[in-house]
């Protein structure tokens, strides 16, 4: 990848590209495509979240329930992005350095939670932990509330992000394969070591990346948590449920101030994964040359 | 190979800098002191009406017994609500749209006693409302009465009565009115119901959903609504917008309340809770009530001015011979295959 | 277990850690996911067959399930079009804020979906900024079939354009030049040589995006109108079952389209191990 970095039609202008005229027509239809399904979307989400004034804006996001919302969001993906990123860890490690059977199996069992609706994610958890689940009955004797609290809003959570780490992990991993760890072992190296001085680095930038779209995930999730939260206002709704009360409350403005620092969150995730890839690029193309 | 500690620990520590100082600010923003705390679980058009009561319910127990309450709120459809109950949302007292979702946590969790709506006056409904008709500023398609809603090319914005509770009273004002007309005839009441529910192009899951379809996204010729939410949509949206229809007959919605006993006994907040509901049917709770557009049980202790706006029509109750009481109705119509479900098939 | 039980099972490595790596990986897949989903199915089992095909059959249970699927696949399918045609100009031609371009890709993957659902409800409903063109000429996007489309289109982009592009960047231009050279039309030279290479990766994308338009709940109802037997997705049909106190139906329709998802990878994923065998012996 390194060698055409900036691959371009001025380095190929011979026979292996198009015509200028198809590549202007190409370029086009691929940018007029993105502006009307991705561009347009956000910029409504400030438009309408800026239209009455900035002051209008500042006081719907300073209302006390949303500061809830925020602290709870902020709460939930502080617990299962930590617990994603040691899975993944763990996950990748196992699948890239050994060879066992059954392995591709386990790929598809990580990815599981990838193909099943948010919605289905939440009701899982009902049918376990509800009243009328499998385990409600002993968890309400001992007066342990997991759904319609906190505990179910992260464990929901934790089940849609699942795979986002340990599947950015593990193709790196695969193709980087084991000399490294074995030189490193061969010198007499411990396998904590190992792992902390010669693995983790060769796999920051996927692990980086997994982290950023994980931490999005979890902190705009939405149908999982909707099914779980219970929605008592300042306790248990996340941003994105707040979103939604506030849309139903005639509160527009308010609706698409919360929604805008969401998509605010959603930008700078995207500017910190497009910085590093900028800066660090050239060790980014080493870790993959591997 | 080299190690690359030093570059793996920028990143690295940076995030988890991050993460602790979110943790923290997370942690920080405890909620305000509290003597004891109870969870009202509602349906979605009484957000407003509850806030100001909570309030005064708040102040009036301090009085009372020095302690500080503070009532947490919980809205939704009111079915939605009713489930969370029933799978173990821990409410103190349950504020819903009608009797069916409160006698369905009483089957389904046994939290309630089957006795509730005797507990408290007046079949345990401090409040009622009826539904009106929303229509756009100058009534444009001239709509007066049900008879309007089934003529063709007029679009009528309601909530699903399977999910809604609000909606469930639309459809059975719609019913009795029919019912009134045809005197009695069934097959010809379902018809005038079946035409109606051809009209609507967006079937909400709430009451809520239903009045931001019809005046933020502009669907729709009529918005059949709660009383109180009409009321609200034109105070909070803007009275150049949209006007209130009162039909010729409508029916009297009553949204009961009930003590969660099973939930308060194992919480201890069974005194606080009975009073939160008690002191719904005092004077001053009964004037926010009948403030916050919601048609009180005692008018004399409201404000002359608030009881104005009510306009005066004929009202059918629940309990009317032809429909006999939720515990009728509910089965009858709402169940898997019942009245509803045989009128209503769009795109069939 | 013995030490050749251990061996036949698995490769004999240097590397340390096998055991807790594996091991903490299993217990907590099992905690998370396994078990919870087992439960789905355990209800579903403990129904019987002749509820369980009552409520698969039941007509509104179908045109949900209709609409999902069907609404998923047109979506990922424009989405593989389009998709193919982003990744190709990102990869291959150079223009001013090509840079920025690439990194908007991801925004779906980051915006949440119910702040999309709100976005585009606000764009696409007859008041809206793209809506109220649309409905002076008759079509309606908001609160129809269309408006699921659009927003499954928006959710599922970045599968594509993710899976496409390193494919194309690792890609030997040199094959290319040589079938120029050889006298082959540019389109030929496409048709024939590029396009058959990336078909893997178009098959994961699309199954990709497919997979995530099934599920998609949050950015759909806000725009959908969720009218019975019209636009009602299958995941809004299991909050409302909810909502009905009929958790049978609500764990059913789970798990039908739990089933449904998996043997679509399942088949799409074979046929993607048949293309790359196909390939490398073509």
């Amino acid at each position: 990848m390194a060698d055409v970095a900036v691959p371009s039609g001025a380095v190929f202008t011979g026979a292996a590209t198009e015509k200028r005229a198809v590549r202007i027509a190409l370029t086009t239809v691929a940018l007029v495509f993105l502006a009307i399904f991705l561009l347009l979307p956000l910029v409504s989400v400030f438009y309408e979240a800026f239209r009455s004034g900035f002051g209008v804006f500042l006081k719907a996001i300073s209302d006390r329930d949303t500061l809830a919302a925020v602290r709870l969001t902020v709460l939930v993906a502080a617990v299962s992005v930590p617990a994603n990123l040691i899975f993944g860890l763990a996950a990748s490690w196992a699948i890239a350095k050994y060879e066992f059977r059954g392995k591709s199996f386990l790929i598809t069992l990580i990815d599981l939670p990838f193909s099943v609706s948010p919605v289905t994610s939440g009701l899982i958890y009902v049918l376990l932990f509800g009243a009328h689940g499998y385990l409600g009955p002993f968890l309400q004797s001992h007066g342990i509330q997991v759904i319609f609290a906190v505990p179910g809003i992260v464990l929901a959570t934790i089940f849609v992000t699942f795979p986002f780490i340990a599947r950015e992990l593990i193709p790196i991993m695969q193709a980087q394969g084991t000399q490294d760890e074995e030189a490193a072992l061969s010198l007499g190296a411990s396998g904590w070591r190992v792992f902390f001085r010669v693995t983790l680095p060769n796999v920051k930038w996927a692990l980086l990346y997994g982290v950023l779209l994980c931490n999005a995930r979890a902190m705009g999730e939405f149908g999982a948590v909707s099914v779980v939260s219970g929605h008592i206002r300042g306790k248990t709704n996340t941003m994105p449920l707040q979103v939604e009360i506030l849309y139903n409350e005639y509160s527009y403005q308010a609706a698409f101030g919360v929604a805008s620092l969401l998509a605010l969150l959603a930008l700078v995730t995207l500017i910190i994964k497009t910085v590093l890839e900028w800066r660090y690029a050239e060790e980014i193309a080493a870790t993959r040359r591997h | 190979m080299v190690p690359i500690t030093t570059h793996l620990a920028r990143p690295v520590r940076r995030l988890a800098a991050a993460a602790i100082f979110g943790l923290a600010a997370a942690l920080s923003g405890a909620p305000a002191f509290a003597d004891v705390t109870i969870l009202n679980v509602s349906y979605d058009p009484t957000r407003e009406l509850y806030k100001a009561y909570d309030e005064a319910f708040a102040a009036y127990w301090k009085e009372k017994t020095g302690e500080t309450v503070i009532v947490d709120q919980s809205h939704g459809g009111s079915g939605a609500q009713a489930r969370a109950v029933i799978d173990g949302l821990n409410a103190d007292v349950v504020t819903l749209a009608l009797a069916a979702d409160i006698d369905a946590v009483v089957s389904k969790s046994g939290k309630i006693p089957a006795n509730w709506a005797t507990l408290l006056p007046a079949n345990s409904t401090p409040y009622t409302s009826t539904i009106v008709f929303l229509v756009r500023k100058g009534n444009p398609k001239g709509i007066k009465d049900w008879d309007d809603l089934v003529k063709d090319g007029i679009q009528v914005v309601t909530p699903n009565p399977k999910t809604s509770g609000g909606a469930r009273w639309n459809y059975l004002a719609a019913w009795a009115y029919a019912n009134a007309k045809f005197g009695g005839d069934e097959a010809k009441t379902r018809e005038f119901v079946g035409k109606l529910y051809k009209n609507v192009p967006v079937l909400d899951s709430g009451a809520r959903g239903s009045t931001t379809t019809f005046a933020q996204r502009g669907i729709g010729d009529v918005l059949l609504a709660w009383e109180n939410e009409a009321f609200l949509a034109i105070n909070e949206l803007g009275p150049d917008q949209f006007e209130i229809v009162t039909p010729s007959l409508s029916i009297k919605a009553e949204p009961p309340v009930a003590l969660v006993k099973g939930n308060t006994d194992a919480k201890g907040t069974t005194k606080v809770a009975e009073a939160y509901l008690e002191y719904l049917y005092s004077d001053p709770a009964q004037k926010i009530i009948a403030k916050n557009y919601y048609r009180p049980e005692k008018p004399e202790a409201a404000d002359p001015e608030d009881l104005k706006r009510f306009a005066d029509l004929k009202l059918v109750t629940i309990d009317d011979p032809q429909f006999g009481g939720w515990a009728k109705v509910q089965p009858a119509h709402f169940a898997d295959g019942g009245i509803f479900d045989q009128i209503y098939k769009p795109g069939q | 277990m013995t030490a050749t039980a251990i061996s036949a099972w698995r490769k004999p490595s240097v590397i340390p850690g096998f055991g807790l790596a594996l091991g903490f990986t299993l217990a907590y897949l099992s905690l998370i996911v396994l078990i919870p989903l087992g439960g789905l199915v355990l209800r579903t089992v403990g129904m019987g067959w002749p509820q369980f095909l009552a409520i698969a059959l039941d007509p509104r249970t179908l045109a949900a399930l209709r609409l999902s699927f069907g609404a998923s696949a047109i979506a990922a399918a424009v989405n593989t079009v389009f998709g193919l045609i982003v990744a190709w100009v990102l990869v291959r031609y150079d223009f001013p804020g090509r840079k920025i371009v690439d990194a908007v890709v991801d925004l779906p993957f980051a915006l949440p979906t119910a702040v999309a659902g709100i976005a585009l409800t606000a764009i696409y409903a007859p008041n809206g900024w793209v809506g109220q063109y649309a409905s002076a000429f008759g079509i309606k996007i908001a609160y129809t079939p269309v408006g699921v489309f659009i927003a499954l289109v928006f959710i599922g982009l970045p599968f594509v354009v993710r899976t496409v592009q390193p494919v194309l960047e690792d890609m030997d231009r040199e094959v290319e030049e040589m079938a120029a050279t050889l006298g082959a039309q540019r389109w030929t030279t496409v048709r024939r040589v590029v396009l058959p290479t990336l078909v893997p990766a178009l098959l994961t994308g699309f199954a990709l995006a497919f997979a995530r338009a099934v599920g998609e709940y949050g950015s759909v109802i806000f725009i959908a109108g969720n009218i019975p037997y019209v636009s009602e997705i299958a995941p809004l049909l299991i909050v409302i079952r909810l909502t009905e106190f009929n958790y049978a139906a609500a764990t059913a329709v789970a798990s039908i389209m739990l089933a449904l998802s998996f043997v679509l990878l399942f088949a799409i994923n074979l046929l993607q191990a048949w293309s790359r065998r196909r390939l490398s012996h073509g």
